[in-house]
């Protein structure tokens, strides 16, 4: 049984954490994750659920306090955004690292500096090598329906692996959507119970959680984090497939939008998907033929499912909503050149990065971004490898 | 020492670095640190447990709340017993070292 | 209170085999404070010393449930494995409905003064019922001896050295007791391994309490202190008589008990003069700086005896 609510995207978040019941939960507000904290607390102290909330006096400790709260058997979750997720940054290693199956929501904000409190993804990608899967979502309903997702692929016994589930800050977070909500005791079910291997509350069954591991068997502890991380694959989805059961709603690493007989495409994460799916279907009508990867699974990274789903096309736009500095682009057209190169397609790539401090990206902006991909189809030529869109010279 | 010879492969040991044998440190002996060694005087001894309370590496033996002597496994020899014995004629002696024989088995 | 005999039964918790260097003060006072645990313990430690050399994986020293998260978060940590207890104990999770343990946390100067405060300072004011035991060797020993905000003054350290211009530490240590204290949590106390009797009970009665508690521990560190191995426990003790380290409690933030008042207050050489990290001190041209810190601990001595209605 479902129902259909309007809801922002934080008050769904805060609404289906309500719906998980967690053990803990340790938080603490930054924007724009704060209405989450703050509606969480609200079902707190009105007694809808009975999850431990520690209200901690910091992002540190909340991480730092969820990972006791795991490695003690508790289901536990938590919320951050940007800065609060650099603060932790130490600790999310660190919970990986412990294979503790943590949910983590995070609205994508800005990192500083200077302060900026909206959208990009720069926070996320500074996670991208900590050992979390990372999963994305192009609106309310899809951040709902990954974190009911995550905490299934999070405590699988193949997986072990913490997750984040991103939306992006005010543009998805604080917009009001109709959301289908799937019903309590369906959830509960479709969760169902932790039931860890090895815990710290185990009277008969003590165990050192965290110890100094050299050059003798770190490396080896690594490379489990790595076949863990693999196996995430088939268990995402396996998780998905049942979801569809549930809800009718199909997910899979990434959604393919006008893809088969596209001649050029764009790859994107996240609300600007939504924005490429209306440009899309404008160009569409043009008899232009463009399509969309919008991927929702960045770690671990599917690359041959990528190269699959992309090998036909001529040109494809790669939109980070980050820099990495490297002078080569973003974090996702690193990767997804990686993945092309080692497949072997015969794909051009250009990079767009695009709506960095929240810098708004509208259908038409994505209309130009995709002339430019189609000048590169057109003319075979690539001028600019990396274009950053919408910056004033 | 108690060093495996060969060591586990990544799909042999337990994930996120867990130890799942409490108190295993006591297989791991650092008798061999030691250049004093405590000896245990019996006929001194008074059975206060002082040494055994104030004893860094657990290497005094007590059974039924009665001194038993030293675990030479795990004894550094820092000589805190033998300073804190209270006994008027002391019950533990630190004597020089015997290189070729420091470990109780 | 436990006899030795008593506490004897409940040893075994903190095995032999860990690498701390002999005659390491830390040593002796995990095995007191868990000696004096009833109940199944899980234990949270914060990086440094202990935690490194009593975890080197595959072995562990703990014979109990064991976390160590990072430097700065023990505090953090063992809240969060305290608060998924009373969750899974409310929800009946486990059979924990009718399991009782102890939640203790250990951290060194370092990562209680310092680094991990902020954590500290948080879980004690959301009244989690947990012990954190604070080991201070008044320096971050296990990186090489640099100083931290509990090296007392004076204080040679490879972070404060005793140069030509500059004496050691220049600054006055933080009183990290009293500011726990100001937190008005049931219970702060500081204590010393060499007066067993005393930790124990402390340790027993902070068990005892239904919220949070702290216990400061003076814990001797042979090589920072430049200090023979087996002298660790006689130079604690002249701290406590020079009132350097008073043995002291507070309830509630504000009921102040000395637990120990020497007959004869020691002067502050009868501390310095062993300590190989303040020879420097007993140059004619640093006397000032002795008188000095006698004077400083003399008045936080009086500032005790006040508070605690010893004196007017």
């Amino acid at each position: 049984m479902t129902k259909r609510i309007a809801l922002t995207g934080n008050e769904a978040m805060a609404l289906v954490m309500k719906q998980i019941n967690p053990d803990v939960v340790a938080a603490y507000p930054i924007t724009p994750q704060t209405e989450i904290v703050q509606i969480f607390s609200q079902f707190v102290a009105d007694g809808e659920i009975d999850t431990e909330f520690v209200t901690v006096e910091s992002e540190h400790s909340a991480m730092s306090a969820v990972i006791g709260a795991s490695a003690a058997g508790a289901r536990a979750m938590t919320a951050t955004s940007a800065n609060g997720l650099a603060l932790m940054w130490e600790v999310v290693y660190i919970a990986a690292s412990c294979r503790l199956p943590i949910v983590m929501a995070v609205v994508n904000r800005a990192l500083s500096g200077p302060i900026n409190i909206h959208c990009d993804h720069s926070d996320a990608m500074g996670m991208r090598d900590s050992g979390w899967i990372q999963l994305f979502g192009e609106n309310a309903q899809e951040a709902y329906d990954n974190a009911l997702m995550a905490v299934r692929i999070a405590e699988h016994k193949d997986v072990m692996l913490p997750v984040a589930v991103n939306m992006d800050g005010f543009i998805i977070s604080h917009a009001v959507e109709n959301i289908e909500i799937v019903a309590n005791e369906d959830v509960r079910d479709f969760v169902g119970e932790y039931n860890p291997e090895r815990y710290l509350l185990d009277v008969q069954n003590p165990i050192t959680v965290g110890p100094v591991d050299l050059q003798d068997f770190y490396f080896e502890h690594k490379r489990q984090q790595v076949e863990a991380m693999k196996k995430a694959k088939n268990v995402i989805q396996k998780i998905a497939d049942e979801f569809v059961n549930l809800t009718g709603r199909k997910y899979s690493f990434f959604e393919e939008y006008y893809l088969d007989d596209a001649e050029i495409a764009l790859v994107a994460m996240g609300s600007a998907a939504g924005t490429a799916k209306a440009a899309i279907d404008e160009l569409r009508e043009q008899g232009i033929k463009v399509g969309l990867l919008k991927l929702r699974v960045f770690r671990p990274f599917p690359a041959e499912e990528i190269v699959r789903a992309l090998s036909h096309i001529k040109v494809v736009g790669v939109m980070d909503r980050a820099e990495s500095f490297n002078t080569m682009g973003g974090p996702l057209f690193s990767d997804m050149r990686s993945a092309m190169y080692d497949g072997e397609a015969n794909v051009r790539m250009i990079n767009i990065i695009y709506g960095l401090g929240g810098r708004d990206i509208t259908v038409t902006d994505i209309k130009n971004i995709i002339q430019k991909v189609k000048d590169v189809n057109n003319t075979g030529k690539i001028e600019n490898l990396v274009i950053h869109y919408g910056v004033r010279e | 020492m108690a060093t495996p010879a060969k060591k586990p492969g990544w799909r042999d040991i337990p994930i996120g670095g867990r130890i799942e044998e409490a108190g295993n440190a006591h297989k791991y002996h650092v008798g061999g640190w030691r250049i004093r060694r405590p000896v245990w005087v019996k006929e001194n001894c008074i059975h206060c447990l002082f040494c055994w309370v104030f004893c860094p590496d657990s290497a005094v033996e007590v059974h039924d709340g009665k001194m038993h002597g030293f675990d030479y496994n795990h004894c550094k020899g820092c000589g805190i017993c033998a300073q804190e014995c209270p006994a008027k004629d002391k019950a533990i002696e630190m004597r020089p070292e015997d290189v070729e024989n420091k470990f109780d088995n | 209170m436990a006899t030795l005999k008593e506490l004897s039964t409940r040893a075994g918790k903190f095995s032999g085999g860990h690498r701390l260097c002999p005659g390491c003060g830390a040593g002796i006072i995990v095995r007191q404070v868990l000696a004096a645990a009833k109940n199944p313990v899980v234990v949270a430690c914060a990086t440094g010393c202990l935690e490194v050399s009593s975890t080197i994986y595959p072995y562990t020293a703990w014979n109990t449930s064991f976390i160590h998260n990072a430097f700065e978060n023990a505090a953090a940590t063992i809240s969060g494995v305290e608060a998924a207890y009373r969750s899974l104990k409310r929800r009946k999770k486990f059979g924990l409905e009718d399991q009782e343990f102890d939640f203790i946390a250990f951290g060194g100067d370092g990562g209680t003064y310092d680094i991990g405060f902020q954590s500290l300072s948080g879980a004690m004011e959301r009244g989690h019922k947990i012990l954190y035991i604070c080991y201070d060797n008044g320096a971050y020993m296990n990186t090489g001896i640099q100083r931290s905000s509990a090296t007392p003054m004076g204080a040679n350290t490879t972070t404060s050295p005793a140069g030509k211009k500059i004496p050691g530490k220049t600054q006055f240590k933080k009183e990290l007791t009293d500011v726990m204290a100001a937190h008005y949590i049931p219970y702060v106390a500081q204590a010393a391994p060499s007066n067993w009797k005393d930790l124990t009970r402390k340790v027993e009665k902070a068990l005892s309490i239904d919220g949070p508690s702290f216990i400061n521990v003076l814990s001797v560190c042979p090589r920072g202190w430049r200090t023979p191995e087996e002298k660790g426990l006689e130079i604690t003790r002249t701290a406590i008589d020079t009132c350097f380290w008073p043995l002291f409690e507070v309830e509630n933030g504000t009921d102040y008990t000395i637990n120990y008042k020497p007959k004869n207050k020691r002067p502050i050489e009868e501390w310095l003069k062993p300590q190989g990290r303040f020879k420097h001190l007993f140059k004619p041209e640093n006397k000032h700086l002795i008188e000095k810190i006698q004077k400083h601990i003399d008045n936080r001595w009086e500032m005790l005896l006040r508070r605690a209605g010893e004196i007017d």
